[in-house]
């Protein structure tokens, strides 16, 4: 288990007042956590300061609305993580992340 | 301040797009119709109007640092304190910044003061979308030349 997901976690937790130990890394944002748009905003913010990053949300919601990618890819917690660490390599590389 | 038009803000003194801030004036009427029930014998600005006019200052500046390109829509106001009353006929001066700029998204910070005195303050988040209707678009433009908007500052970021 990454410690970008426990950090992910933690800010969903504190921000939807939704039990810590409920939050898997298998678990859904949207489906299993019922996370909705709003809270997701809060989220967001808590992410990209935590890791001094700009999660690009706007990219990512076109490319499942045009269906070149699955909620999963961007909403299952561990994928989610992924995208973060990849973001902060990206970051750390000097590359920028393309939002 | 147009409270009948819910339009709170009546100029922008200073825009500084590469700061990320704004201050702006909000003239308080002296009389309209809220006072009277708000509340009879101590006309204050209820606490609702003095958040929509901070969040009308974040606005201004969101619109400017995205060239009017997209227009920000309230999402979250956290924070909100009111710290002191605000009666008729007082003039606000609003300060607000942005906090982050996500992605769709931006959190900005606002106080409103009469004179030196701070009298609210919020962190307040916008979601940030294409303009829903070209007319809407053309009715900010008329607003941001009424409110003295300082096209020149877009162009010296």
């Amino acid at each position: 288990m990454s410690s970008t997901f426990d950090q992910i976690a933690d800010i969903i937790a504190e921000t939807c007042d939704i039990p810590r130990d409920t939050i898997k890394p298998e678990s859904h944002a949207i489906d299993d956590l019922g996370i909705d748009s709003l809270d997701f905003l809060d989220i967001a913010f808590a992410i990209d300061k935590a890791f001094g990053i700009k999660m690009p949300l706007e990219k990512w919601t076109q490319e499942v609305n045009d269906g070149k990618a699955t909620t999963e890819q961007y909403f299952v917690l561990k994928n989610l993580a992924d995208r973060i660490d990849e973001l902060v390599a990206a970051k750390n590389a000097g590359t920028g992340t393309g939002s | 301040m147009q409270l009948d038009y819910f339009q709170l803000i009546d100029r922008i003194i200073d825009l500084n797009i590469g700061e990320r801030t704004i201050r702006v004036e909000a003239q308080v009427p002296e009389t309209h119709t809220i006072f009277e029930g708000h509340f009879p014998g101590f006309p204050i600005m209820p606490g609702v109007l003095l958040t929509e006019a901070m969040a009308q200052s974040c606005g201004w500046l969101l619109l400017g640092i995205m060239k009017f390109e997209r227009m920000p829509f309230l999402a979250i106001v956290k924070e909100a304190k009111m710290r002191g009353f605000v009666s008729p006929g007082q003039l606000l001066t609003i300060d607000a910044k942005v906090e982050h700029e996500g992605s769709g998204y931006a959190v900005t910070k606002a106080k409103a003061r009469v004179g030196k005195e701070l009298k609210c303050s919020a962190e307040i988040t916008f979601g940030l979308t294409p303009f829903p209707d070209p007319a809407f678009r053309v009715h900010i433009d008329a607003m941001a030349n009424k409110i003295g908007f300082p096209l020149q500052a877009m162009t010296h970021e």
